[in-house]
């Protein structure tokens, strides 16, 4: 009976309610929070994850603006049938430069951690266009209009810069070329100079992802994102580590 | 409960009316939105690029249910009980007013943003920066004013209900600031990008949406809870005990739940450990809180023969047990590797939702509006009674359907054949799915048909009809 003699006290003291509630409050979040920014336990470093092109953050850009994370997930689970229908599970690493990150919470649709490379573009294209062409009993919604959207391209250097200031490492020299990288990353070797776009971003696929020619459309900058998907990390080259362990 | 006053001090009801329109209207527009994302996944057709998407329907949906007709729910319930039970006016006419159209302008912000494609990306946060500051501004007088009623009251002692509104409007405040850090990438432009990236970003967000239910979506109506089923019932509050303890475990351990949105991730291992096991002592206090409210009935069990208002109150809080227990089992680590990324989550949420939170509201309203407008009744008890029946089917069509096709795809995904390869192709799993999406759009036709139907008796009450039919049989039978 002491303790609730005592709790008359936070009865009758609304500020004091007040402070107790907060504090009350903080203590779970605090502890499940506060250890996680040291990057060096919760993220384990892995080679060649490099932040997106401009190209590619347009498309990522796209993708949360159409809320594409509400039906699909990035992140497959260590679990045997998932690995099995997506691939390698999931690294912390490989999201280290989403803002904010695209796990998903629902399945209405496929995993994308790591469809980059699985379909063509042309598949791609023709599916965002229509779903249902490629797959009869898809409930997808109908994205046309990004083919015939102009990518915004005006602010994504200030993107960039936004980012650098969030930790994500853009170096000055990407900034300054941001828009021509996003030129150059969407028209390919064919019309377009990419060296510059290979020396400051690894492992780069540039090309004309929609097949249109005349216009840097959404489209392009949307499936330049997918493409990359999962494609970052050499699961091969990572093999004989894990064979080799004991 | 409150010992009456003899004067009744000058309460402050046009802003417990205007919060309880507004409550009624976005519940119905909440309501047909999230009837349409339904019908969508059934008929894809539906789907209108570019604005009319599932991908930007979706944030609309939850936000107008959640924050617009919840929201004005606890603003508008919580300004009525603060004065009620402090037998004080509500502090700041001026400001209260400005709680109500700011709240408004905020979600006209956010929900029209979403049709254009702006926002955070962030399931539950999805209003960008602009926005956050503007209903931060909101909150802090809402926190305000419900601290200023609390220090000038004539009670000596704060009623429990005060103490669940409290720790809701405090908790959504840090939660808010801490889960929309943000840096916008121009001084004018919409868009900006969160600090936080990846696993912190991650657990910050469910952090974040867990305790938005915890706290938006629990607190806050177990404080309608507390005021207005003693009310309804004519009886105290069952345990006082049980009052202090559950509340005080309740708002300790849901903050620590977050991490069971995250099984299997690539969130460190004890970081998800901590939230499942906090996440299944949260059943007690959960229960604790369903136990208070149902056994206040006791002696008074009689009542919800005659009274449709009592027996929505009370189902409201089966749903609220049901859901809490359903909860810490889906948080299980083996449970949530089926049930995750499923409708049976889905089918959980509107549990609570629909059942809970819906149904508490509906009490309340009813409750409310005769009382506020100075009517001396409803139009239709009889109406009140349809409304009932009429949404608890459409609340089981809706999660009976999801638990099925939750577990049923669960089951697909992870079936292997005899040659130890995967059994069906993902597509094939959304196949199976289909006559579930239309068992649940259904369900969602009737929930929405109750919630008109309670509009209809609403504007009858208000303007000073009474159902004769009902009120005076007596008349009825002799003009006959």
């Amino acid at each position: 009976m002491s303790i609730l003699d005592k709790h008359k006290k936070l009865e009758r003291n609304s500020l004091l309610l007040l402070g107790c509630a907060i504090l009350v409050v903080l203590v779970g979040g605090i502890i499940e929070i506060i250890p996680l920014f040291r990057k060096e336990t919760t993220i384990e470093p892995v080679m060649n994850i490099r932040p997106y092109t401009p190209l590619e953050l347009t498309g990522f850009n796209i993708y949360v603006r159409e809320g594409c994370y509400l039906c699909h997930s990035q992140q497959i689970r260590p679990l045997r049938d998932e690995v099995a229908r997506y691939g390698h599970y999931s690294l912390a690493a490989e999201s280290m430069y989403d803002h904010p990150f695209q796990w998903g919470s629902k399945r209405t649709g496929p995993d994308l951690a790591r469809v980059g490379g699985k379909y063509s573009d042309e598949w791609h294209v023709s599916h965002l266009k229509n779903p249902r062409d490629l797959v009869p009993e898809s409930i997808m919604p109908t994205y046309s209009f990004l083919a015939r959207n102009g990518a915004d391209l005006r602010f994504i250097e200030s993107s960039m810069r936004t980012l650098r200031m969030e930790g994500v490492p853009y170096t000055d020299e990407m900034l300054e070329n941001a828009e021509k990288d996003a030129l150059n990353q969407a028209t390919g070797d064919e019309r377009g100079n990419t060296d510059g776009l290979h020396e400051r971003y690894k492992n780069v696929t540039a090309r004309d992802f929609d097949g249109n020619s005349n216009l840097i459309s959404e489209m392009d900058a949307l499936v330049a994102y997918l493409q990359t998907l999962g494609t970052m990390v050499d699961f091969e080259a990572g093999k004989n580590v894990e064979d080799s362990a004991p | 409960m409150n010992t009456a006053p003899i004067i009744k001090p000058d309460y402050n009801d046009d802003i417990v009316k205007l919060f309880t329109l507004a409550t009624v209207l976005w519940g119905i527009a909440g309501l047909a939105v999230g009837l349409l994302i339904a019908l969508q996944m059934a008929f894809p057709a539906l789907n209108i690029e570019p604005y009319l998407t599932f991908g930007r329907l979706r944030p609309l949906h939850t936000s107008a249910v959640i924050f617009a007709f919840g929201g004005n729910a606890l603003f508008g319930t919580s300004y009525y009980v603060v004065q009620r039970t402090c037998g004080v006016r509500l502090w700041n006419d001026k400001l209260s007013l400005f709680t109500f159209f700011g709240y408004q302008f905020f979600i006209l912000m956010a929900g029209l943003g979403y049709l254009f494609g702006i926002t955070q990306g962030k399931e539950y946060a999805e209003p960008e920066w602009y926005a956050d500051w503007w209903l931060t501004i909101v909150w802090v007088s809402y926190l305000l004013i419900f601290m200023m009623t609390l220090i000038k009251r004539k009670e000596p002692h704060i009623y429990v209900a005060n103490w669940f509104y409290l720790s809701f409007i405090v908790t959504v405040a840090v939660l808010h600031l801490g889960n929309n850090i943000d840096i916008p990438i121009c001084a004018v432009c919409a868009k900006s990008y969160p600090v936080f990236s990846g696993v912190q970003s991650a657990m910050i967000q469910w952090w974040y949406g867990h305790n938005a239910v915890g706290f938006f979506l629990t607190a806050g109506f177990l404080g309608m809870m507390y005021y207005f089923i003693p009310k309804q019932a004519d009886r105290p509050v069952y345990s006082y005990r049980l009052s202090i303890v559950h509340f005080w475990s309740l708002i300790f351990i849901y903050i620590w739940a977050g991490p069971h949105h995250l099984h299997y991730t690539a969130l460190p291992d004890w970081a998800q450990t901590l939230g499942m096991t906090f996440s299944i002592m949260l059943w007690m206090p959960s229960w604790g809180g369903m136990i208070n409210g149902l056994m206040t009935l006791s002696g008074a069990w009689h009542k919800l023969r005659e009274d449709p208002i009592l027996r929505f109150m009370v189902i409201a809080l089966a749903f609220y047990g049901m859901s809490t227990f359903e909860g810490p089992l889906l948080s299980i680590k083996s449970v949530n590797s089926l049930s995750h990324y499923t409708d049976w989550t889905i089918g959980h949420v509107h549990a609570g939702a629909l059942g809970w939170n819906g149904f508490i509201t509906f009490g309340a309203l009813y409750y409310l509006v005769p009382r506020l407008w100075g009517r001396k009744q409803l139009y239709s008890l009889r109406l009140v009674n349809a409304h009932l029946w009429i949404a608890t089917i459409g609340i089981v069509l809706y999660i009976t359907a999801m638990w099925v096709s939750g577990i049923m795809q669960g089951l697909m995904w992870r079936s292997y054949d005899p040659m130890g390869f995967l059994q069906y192709s993902f597509i094939e799993t959304v196949s199976a799915m289909h006559p579930f999406y239309i068992i649940r759009a259904l369900g969602g036709v009737l929930y929405l048909s109750g919630a008109l139907i309670m509009a209809y008796n609403f504007w009858r009450t208000i303007r000073g009809d009474v159902n004769l039919k009902e009120h005076a049989p007596q008349l009825q039978e002799a003009a006959i």
